[in-house]
């Protein structure tokens, strides 16, 4: 006679049934969650490999499974879906993700490496360890935001820095390795005044940069989430970040087949051959799906544009051309520019939506300069994000039209800024730029004096955290 | 603010003439005839002038042999390369239209990702007919393209552009690489379609390929000469490249704009990269010494039409190239002679007739 089932395996086997109604497992004692996601994962292994469970509906297609050993059972309701996996992840149980590891359950990701893996060959293979991801959290929930990266971000440390006029408690899912830092953290670091005045709103990611240990940077807002290439696949921004930052760029010379060191490219005809290897790519400047990065005006005239348009390059920005570096999406080599990342120039009315600020253009602007002169590149294209709907242009135009008008001066300065042969660190091209700015702008306006005082207050910050910082 | 183009692209078919080089035959052309038929073609024939080449039926064209071009230039020819496409920029100079398509003989219609035939001509008319933006890059690419703007931070001074003169278009399949890329790579094939135009920025120069080009010939027409290549001469497959160097430098000193990216056509032909590198040796080493020598290129204020440009830049290339080899001495007074048979053939404002080719 068959033993009778016990009372945990049939309430066991009715959760199952429920799994997709329940929202939270974490009340469960471990062994309990041990044995519900043993079965459901047996469940959705037969389902894979037989083609279709018991619904005649194709298998959740998205995981890719080790291949080894069928499991032949009565198939039951429910499937290992991504959001019961996240359900099992959600609980942060040690034992639980250690299996989920264990079995070896992805997500499946394209890597965007359109030009294909070809690029691990051509760049360095570089350690998760060497990345901090930097998060500027305006908004205090970062669930729904981390839960959508966490296949790309679980693998890196990441850096999240709380606006300091947030005044929400922040909340973040478990299963990150991360740091949090809030006003009074960085506070403490820099001191209350320069709190205030360099790290507030979308600037509070520039103490992330302050602060971190690692050699790359990859910054992305808090409200994108990654996007699907032409054929459906998750991007994986920071590997191409990664990718762009670890691959030669090739300002000096513009090859017409844009990057040569994808796979399937190269130089072309007419290319000269000593300018072929190329220098250090020190700014990686991705794009933006959906909501693109235009200024309130051009946005408030088209309110329905979205950008749909996939283009499937990374090319790197000509020397001496002059770009609008957006911080939505970026990736940088701190050892090489970190410094020349700035908080500077910020508007009397400096809002929380990027239609009112003009950070990160300056900033760019500064790097752009820096790299030009120090004679590294800086590439613009992949990865996208897709940037969630958020304000409205209309209102931010109606608040602040300032750094539109600003612009006018900006550019030209940048433009025609030059650095002497003296300046050799990226602290001493921030520093001469400065002083051109004070003189030259200053005048014009009284945010470019304030960005000037900014901007050396910066390198010294840098000189300072960083000495308190080094081994 | 861009605007965004909405109205069908104009069909132009009364300004715009196709320059097609070729030495075999013109059979490439059935696949573009749903494209090309509204156009008048000027064919460039070149080697054997004895030779027939025949021009599929319903195309309205006129044709050069080496024997026309002779006959029209007289002693002035000898600015006209013979045994190389560099030939084809004795159409440019024979056209009466405003804007010049030219385009390989061994290039046909490419498809677009999702398969529907890429109508390149239209495009380099887009191209050609929305401003260019040189001065300030867009992360987003061609701005006045539909579904695309300029981007945050850029200053609204700039964004009407400048006219553009020339649209480069790019190649699926074979792309073109250099002998030395061409050996080591032999299978690869460019099958990464970039949704993209882009204005090439101020100050930047770049190998232009003459194998899918476009061009506003009353903006830019004098500087599109494409050398002394092919027969009797130390180099080939530097004709496009060398008018592109020149092109740029005056397009960027008279504030004129330059676009590279689509459209794409199939290029099906691999040339053979032994006879390749044969005739681009020599090119390999100069051009070391000619891409500095146009970075650091400079045209005075008197210089305000293409020719005047066109001439001190040949009076620098005499100078400074001279030493590098005697060939650019020789290329330099063919420059001049370029301009001048230019200036003969496009006297201004004539209505003059000139002396036509073989056609229909």
């Amino acid at each position: 006679m068959r033993t009778p089932p016990s009372l945990v395996s049939l309430a066991i086997d009715s959760a199952l049934a429920q799994l997709s109604n329940i929202s939270d497992l974490s009340f469960l004692p471990d062994h309990i969650l041990i044995d519900l996601f043993l079965s459901q994962w047996s469940i959705l292994k037969f389902e894979y490999l037989s083609g279709e469970n018991s619904a005649g509906e194709a298998p959740c297609g998205i995981f890719k499974l080790p291949v080894e050993g069928f499991l032949k059972r009565t198939l039951r309701a429910g499937k290992l879906t991504e959001k019961i996996l996240k359900l099992f992840i959600a609980t942060g149980k040690e034992e639980v993700l250690s299996h989920i590891e264990a079995l070896n359950i992805q997500l499946v990701l394209t890597p965007v490496l359109p030009t294909s893996k070809k690029n691990l060959s051509m760049s360095q293979i570089i350690d998760d360890n060497d990345v901090d991801i930097v998060i500027g959290a305006l908004h205090s929930d970062l669930t729904p935001f981390l839960d959508e990266w966490r296949p790309v971000f679980s693998r890196f440390h990441l850096i999240i820095v709380k606006d300091p006029d947030l005044k929400d408690e922040l909340k973040i899912p478990g299963g990150f390795n991360l740091h949090v830092y809030t006003k009074s953290d960085i506070d403490k670091a820099v001191g209350s005044a320069s709190s205030a005045s360099l790290f507030s709103g979308y600037s509070c990611r520039y103490f992330g940069y302050l602060i971190s240990q690692k050699k790359y940077v990859v910054s992305i807002d808090d409200d994108c989430v990654p996007a699907r290439d032409n054929n459906g696949g998750l991007i994986d921004a920071v590997a191409q970040h990664i990718s762009n930052l670890t691959t030669p760029a090739t300002p000096f010379f513009f090859n017409t087949l844009y990057d040569p060191f994808c796979k399937g490219a190269d130089f072309v005809r007419g290319y000269p051959f000593s300018l072929r290897n190329g220098v250090t790519c020190a700014l990686s400047c991705g794009l933006w799906l959906n909501l693109a990065d235009y200024d309130a005006p051009t946005q408030a005239l088209k309110p329905g544009q979205r950008n749909s348009r996939y283009v499937d390059a990374v090319l790197t920005v000509p020397a001496r051309t002059m770009l609008p570096v957006s911080g939505i999406n970026i990736g940088f080599n701190r050892e090489v520019v970190g410094p020349a990342l700035l908080p500077a120039l910020r508007l009397a009315k400096e809002g929380k939506f990027r239609w009112e600020t003009v950070e990160d253009i300056w900033s760019g602007m500064c790097v752009k300069v820096v790299c030009d002169h120090l004679g590294v590149g800086v590439k613009s294209g992949l990865p996208y994000v897709w940037r969630k709907e958020r304000g409205d242009a209309i209102e931010s135009l109606k608040k602040e039209w300032e750094g539109v008008k600003l612009m006018e001066d900006v550019v030209p300065f940048f433009q025609s800024v030059r650095l002497s042969q003296a300046a050799v660190t990226p602290e001493d091209c921030v520093i001469e730029m400065a002083a051109a700015v004070k003189e030259r702008l200053g005048p014009v306006h009284p945010v470019f004096a304030r960005a000037a005082e900014a901007m050396v207050e910066w390198v010294k910050l840098w000189k300072v955290v960083r000495t308190r910082l080094s081994p | 603010m861009a605007q965004t183009s909405a109205s069908p692209t104009p069909l132009l078919k009364d300004e715009l003439d196709i320059v097609i080089p070729t030495i075999r035959n013109l059979d490439f052309l059935e696949m573009w005839r749903p494209f090309f038929q509204p156009y008048h073609l000027i064919i460039v024939q070149d080697g054997d002038p004895s030779k027939t080449i025949h021009v599929p039926e319903g195309f309205d064209y006129e044709l050069y042999n080496r024997n026309d071009i002779n006959r029209i230039l007289g002693p002035k020819a000898s600015c006209i390369s013979f045994k190389d496409s560099a030939c084809r920029c004795f159409g440019y100079m024979v056209s009466k239209k405003k804007y010049i398509f030219t385009i390989d003989d061994d290039c046909f219609v490419a498809k677009d990702p999702s398969g529907k035939d890429i109508n390149a001509l239209e495009q380099h008319i887009k191209n050609l007919l929305s401003p260019s933006t040189p001065f300030f890059f867009n992360t987003l690419y061609d701005p006045y393209r539909d579904g695309a703007d300029f981007v945050r931070g850029y200053p609204f001074s700039l964004r009407e552009g400048v006219p553009t003169a020339v649209s480069h278009g790019l190649w699926l399949n074979i792309p073109d690489y250099d002998a030395p890329t061409q050996l080591v790579k032999p299978l690869e094939r460019n099958s990464r379609f970039v949704d993209a135009v882009m204005t090439i920025p101020k100050g930047t120069l770049f190998p232009m390929c003459g194998m899918n080009l476009g061009f506003n010939r009353e903006l830019i027409g004098p500087a599109m000469y494409f050398g002394l290549m092919g027969d009797g001469q130390p180099i080939g497959r530097y004709d496009d490249m060398w008018a592109g160097w020149c092109m740029k430098v005056i397009c960027d000193h008279l504030g004129l704009g330059v676009k590279t990216g689509l459209p794409y056509i199939w290029h099906s032909k691999a040339s053979n990269p032994f006879v390749n590198l044969k005739k681009e040796y020599k090119g390999i080493y100069w051009q070391e010494e000619l891409i500095p020598f146009f970075q650091a290129a400079t045209l005075s204020k008197d210089c305000t039409t293409v020719q005047k440009c066109y001439l001190e830049l040949s009076k620098q290339v005499k100078a400074k190239l001279g030493n590098v080899d005697d060939y650019f001495i020789k290329l330099a007074d063919a420059m001049v002679t370029w301009i001048e048979a230019w200036d003969e053939l496009n006297p201004p404002k004539s209505s003059a007739e000139l002396p036509n080719g073989k056609g229909k």
